[in-house]
């Protein structure tokens, strides 16, 4: 007789901690088959109010840490994913149907593209920053920053590599984020969570949320303190959505193709230009 | 004894020649707009009408977008980089030559001091051509992608502040880049946009490759609306900005917005007194406080807030309010009486909210639109002149105690587009700047500007950067 | 330590911390506004206001080496009479020269109807301030004996720059003690060698709070001298001294000024700095020679309204 398994329960990730949905509701998750897999939380807007709270409080601490430092606790993340290949793998197979060697090479890709993205952190001002030949005994700097605090819906195509890629880039900048998680394959977030989880990220810099991109729209939208958004995993129609409740507080948002691309890095950047005379 | 008293020092206007009316620059041509509406533009030091101006018309506007669109397919996309830049310096050149014309012009269009015109304004415009004319050929090396593409017609809305210097902020990158223009200048302030159409006949650029559409704000959200163009950049008052993001989401249309703020200067008590005062008279009297990045808030450390305020009333009461054709003149005219109320709204919400004013003696003009140069003193967070725009010579005065309770203060406001610092002391300066959510951060200086350094706003004061290698990303269509 | 302001400042600690607590200078700031004030354009009625007061204005003034009775008593006459072909010129503030032509200089003015016109001598070792205190000492004593009515004495730079304050302080009360009412003391920094505006404040607090009637930018032997950053540093200080003190100190700046729009340059910043109470020649002071025929000439064209030449107005 084969052994019962424990079967897991799948939870937000908020503040570093692993709650369940305030409101108390689930959603159920089924594999390519049909076959049940598990009851991730659908979180309300008071989860989502929850995570901005934290995302926000953990910002500071998290672009004040040095450049170097970030990037070394991102690449600690890659170091816990690749310990844990084999539970993305099966993941993956689990929810999106993908044969083994498929989801390896997924599984392999991502951790790559997080170690890309690793590599970033202090990076950043050398490429994309400057210093401004201006006509006046001023030294003129522009520096990229951190913009602050990024939504992330997630996209449901190859709902790990895109996850990799808009978290990567958004922490490489200092900035610190909220995840939506892909409505149909979130598992594979949650999996991440728990990596994050136990890579030195500080509290609050990753927020993990399972639950209906459409119920969490409005509130992503409307809400005045989340600076960015990344809509690659919304519909059009959601992105316009976004948009006009987000032009409140002019949310920047964008909307990425590429997987691996600067400019997943650089599009959640203010450049902030400082202006010093130079005399004795 | 006798006082030295300055005797008035006009500039001539002889050298503008002022039309009755104007037309539409339309394909390189002035033309009449469609219906015959105009509307009058005035000299605010005055009162008295310049020039009639065109209304242009949805069909006007139809026409400019198409002209444009045409001259984007047919020779501009068509023409070789470098081929691109020689319009721009030549452009650039020809502003130089005629930048005594341009300052009298704009400063009797405008209302502000032929002083500012003649050494800010009008250099600064001809070096903005000057600058991205040397971009044109060079795109590759600005990080923007291999060959990156222009998004084809640009519309472009610009304020009544710094009519001929918002002009080439939009122009020069759009056209550097290879994309055509569509502009649609203040109501207020067309002079200089139309004499700028003159300037661009002389130098030969290709007709449909910049186009002036006067008008109002109908005439810019019809613009801002048409589907023939590919990127909006807009300049102007944040309500208005969220107005067109709001409008344009979904049609895949660019935009860059440069809206307002409520820059805060800190004075720190180790700072240089005597060109921090200097600082904030050039913080919140230039061009009349007309500016999105005045230092409109002064947050002087609690320890030296009396030494800076009698430093600053003694300096006030050098300012010299008058003829803006007055070379001796400081601080000009208000642009125009429904911004004149607006000031007047909020500085008398200054006085019920419990602030106390104070304005030097001085006379001011019977004609024309004028406020005295004002502070105001013992505002909080809390106040209305703490929070909103004002966009006049008013000045709020706050305290500090600390070095993190001056950035939190500074911070505290949804707006994010400048900031001052004044401190002898470097390091504290960069911990400062660092922490300062401001897009552009003066040190020991203020309202410093120059084609290379990027220039816009965090927050609710826009999206995008202007100038400098980070202005052409707004121009150019970024894979991402 | 003998002081003139007690009450701020009592001896070398005293006047060191006074000195550290003075506001720093920013260079490009100060430049920036002294450009600005130089933008103010001076016309018709301002500008005749103006020659008048700067000729007023003038020391005139010849140190050369090769200097002699025959050479001074010419500028003399000039100092008196700047335009012999109208009398409405008024005379100058002074006439500045070595302490051994000061008896032929004062003799020489009371002859011609010039009893108003003081000579100021240079003293202390002019121009380089390197020598010894009794030296010093005779230097102005001499001046003084033969009629000098202002001493424009140096401060030793290299004690500045060493950070010899309590040096610098005690040399300008000597020197005043030996002027005492008879005569008024310029303090000369040379502000080419202090190189920076903190210096020059830091230097101007010393002279006033010692006891100088004014300070003088420079002794026209090192370049950069009378720059409008450095007379706006000056202006500044003696602004703020008053404020503190109710005590009025002259500034004169000297060298470089050499043409009528340099001093209207000058003259504006006194307005809007300092203010128009030191708009008089007791107060203010260009130290200058060739600059005198300029204003000439500049008056001339203002009064006949076409330009005139070098050969209407008198060499000396």
């Amino acid at each position: 007789m084969s052994r019962i398994d424990v079967m897991k329960t799948y939870k937000l990730y908020i503040n570093g901690a692993f709650p369940r949905g305030e409101s108390g509701r689930v959603y159920e998750v089924k594999d390519s088959k049909g076959k049940f897999l598990g009851n991730p939380c659908q979180a309300s807007r008071k989860d989502l109010r929850e995570a901005v709270v934290s995302a926000r409080a953990a910002q500071a601490g998290w672009v004040y840490s040095t450049a170097y430092l970030r990037g070394q606790i991102l690449y600690r993340v890659a170091e816990m994913m690749e310990s844990r290949k084999s539970e993305f793998i099966d993941v993956i197979v689990a929810s999106e149907g993908k044969s083994v060697s498929a989801a390896t090479n997924e599984v392999s890709a991502a951790i790559d593209m997080w170690v890309w993205y690793a590599g970033w952190s202090d990076k950043i001002s050398t490429i994309a920053g400057s210093t401004n030949q201006v006509s006046g005994p001023f030294y003129n700097f522009t520096i990229p920053e951190a913009i602050g605090v990024v939504a992330i819906f997630a996209s449901e195509k190859s709902p790990l590599l895109s996850l990799v890629s808009a978290v990567g880039g958004v922490l490489a900048s200092g900035n610190t984020c909220i995840v939506i998680a892909a409505e149909k394959s979130p598992l594979a977030a949650i999996v991440l969570a728990e990596v994050v989880a136990t890579s030195d990220v500080p509290n609050g810099v990753v927020n993990i949320l399972t639950g209906k991109s459409s119920e969490l729209v409005p509130w992503v939208g409307s809400h005045m303190d989340i600076d960015a958004v990344d809509v690659s995993g919304l519909s059009k129609k959601q992105e316009s959505e976004v948009r006009i409740a987000g032009a409140d507080n002019l949310k920047r948002i964008h909307r990425f193709t590429e997987m691996q691309s600067a400019q997943r890095v650089l599009a959640f950047v203010e450049n902030k230009t400082v202006w010093h005379p130079i005399g004795v | 004894m006798t006082k030295f008293e300055y005797s008035p020092a006009p500039e001539s206007t002889s050298i503008v020649d002022i039309k009755s009316e104007y037309g539409l620059f339309i394909n390189g041509k002035f033309e009449p707009a469609k219906g015959n509406k105009s509307f009058e533009t005035i000299n605010p030091a005055t009162g008295k009408p310049l020039a009639r101006i065109a209304y242009a018309t949805n069909a006007d506007v139809d026409k400019a977008v198409n002209s444009a669109t045409e001259a984007y397919k047919k020779i501009w996309s068509k023409m070789p980089a470098s081929e691109r830049g020689k319009y721009l310096y030549r452009i650039a050149r020809i502003l130089q030559e005629r930048a005594r014309e341009f300052a009298v012009l704009e400063t009797m269009d405008n209302g502000k001091p032929i002083r500012e015109t003649r050494d800010v304004d009008i250099p600064l415009a001809a070096g903005h051509f000057f600058y991205h004319a040397g971009w044109a050929d060079k795109l590759d090396f600005a990080g923007l992608g291999n060959s990156p593409k222009p998004h084809g017609v640009v519309g472009q809305i610009i304020p009544w502040n710094f009519p001929l210097l918002m002009l080439s902020w939009k122009v020069a990158p759009a056209l550097a880049t290879g994309n055509t223009v569509v502009l649609k200048p203040a109501e207020t302030t067309s002079l200089t946009a139309l004499l700028f159409a003159e300037v661009c006949q002389q130098a030969g650029l290709p007709a449909g490759v910049v186009n002036i559409v006067t008008g109002d704000g109908s005439t810019g959200a019809y613009l801002v609306n048409h589907p023939g163009i590919q990127k909006i950049a807009f300049t102007g008052s944040t309500e208005v900005g969220k107005g067109i993001a709001r409008a344009i989401a979904g049609s895949g249309k660019a935009l860059t917005l440069e809206l307002g703020g409520k820059g805060a200067n800190i004075i720190y008590e180790d700072a240089a007194m005597d060109e921090a005062v200097e600082g904030i008279i050039s913080g919140i009297f230039f061009n009349q406080g007309h500016v999105c990045c005045a230092g409109s808030r002064l947050l002087v450390q609690e320890s030296v807030l009396d030494e800076v305020t009698t430093k600053l009333k003694s300096r006030m009461e050098l300012i010299r309010i008058g003829d803006p054709l007055d070379k001796n003149t400081d601080l000009g005219a208000i642009n125009s009486k429904a911004q004149l109320e607006k000031i007047h709204e909020l500085a008398n919400s200054g006085d019920q909210e419990g602030a106390q004013r104070w304005s030097p003696q001085c006379e001011l003009p019977t004609d024309g639109f004028w406020f005295k140069p004002t502070i105001f003193s013992g505002v909080a967070q809390s106040h209305r002149i703490a929070q909103e725009e004002i966009f006049g010579p008013v000045l709020s005065i706050l305290t500090f105690r600390t070095p993190q309770e001056a950035v939190e203060k500074a911070n505290n406001t949804p707006y994010g587009l400048s900031a001052g610092i004044w401190s002898d002391k470097g390091s504290k300066i960069l911990w400062t700047a660092q922490r300062l959510k401001a897009g552009v951060v003066w040190t020991n200086s203020f309202n410093k500007f120059d084609p290379a350094s990027p220039f816009g706003g965090y927050k609710e004061s826009g999206w995008g950067r202007e100038g400098g290698r980070h202005g052409l990303s707004a121009y150019v269509k970024v894979v991402k | 330590m003998q002081t003139k302001s007690p009450e701020l400042v009592h001896d070398e600690t005293s006047l060191k911390q006074f000195l550290l607590k003075l506001s720093p200078v920013d260079q490009v700031g100060v430049d920036s506004r002294a450009a600005m004030l130089g933008t103010r354009s001076i016309k018709n009625s301002s500008k005749n206001l103006a020659i008048d007061l700067a000729i007023r204005m003038v020391d005139l003034t010849t140190l050369e080496g090769a200097d002699t009775p025959g050479k001074v008593r010419a500028l003399c006459n000039k100092a008196v009479r700047p335009d012999p072909s109208d009398s409405t010129v008024p005379h100058v503030g002074a006439v500045c020269v070595y302490n051994d032509m000061v008896s032929i200089a004062r003799a020489h003015l009371d002859s011609i109807g010039g009893k108003d016109v003081p000579v100021a001598a240079v003293s202390t070792a002019f121009p380089s301030g390197r020598a010894s205190q009794a030296v010093k000492i005779q230097d102005t004593q001499d001046a003084l004996d033969a009629g000098a009515g202002e001493i424009d004495m140096v401060i030793d730079r290299g004690a500045f720059l060493a950070g010899k304050y309590g040096q610098i302080y005690d040399e300008i009360v000597l020197i005043k003690s030996l002027c005492g009412e008879k005569a008024h003391l310029k303090v000369i920094f040379e502000t080419g060698e202090l190189v920076t505006y903190d210096n020059v404040r830091k230097a101007s607090y010393i002279a006033m709070l010692a006891g100088a009637d004014f300070i003088k930018t420079s002794t026209g032997k090192v370049v950069p001298a009378a720059t409008p950053s450095v007379v706006l540093v000056m202006l500044e200080a003696v602004r703020d001294f008053y404020a503190m003190t109710g005590r009025r100190i002259g500034v004169k700046p000297a060298g470089g000024i050499r043409t009528t729009k340099d001093a209207i340059k000058q003259l504006v910043l006194v307005k809007e700095t300092a203010g128009e109470d030191w708009l008089n020649p007791s107060l203010f002071r260009i130290g200058a020679s060739a600059l005198l025929n300029d204003l000439i000439m500049q008056r001339m064209k203002m009064r006949d309204g076409r330009y005139s030449s070098m050969n209407n107005v008198t060499l000396d």
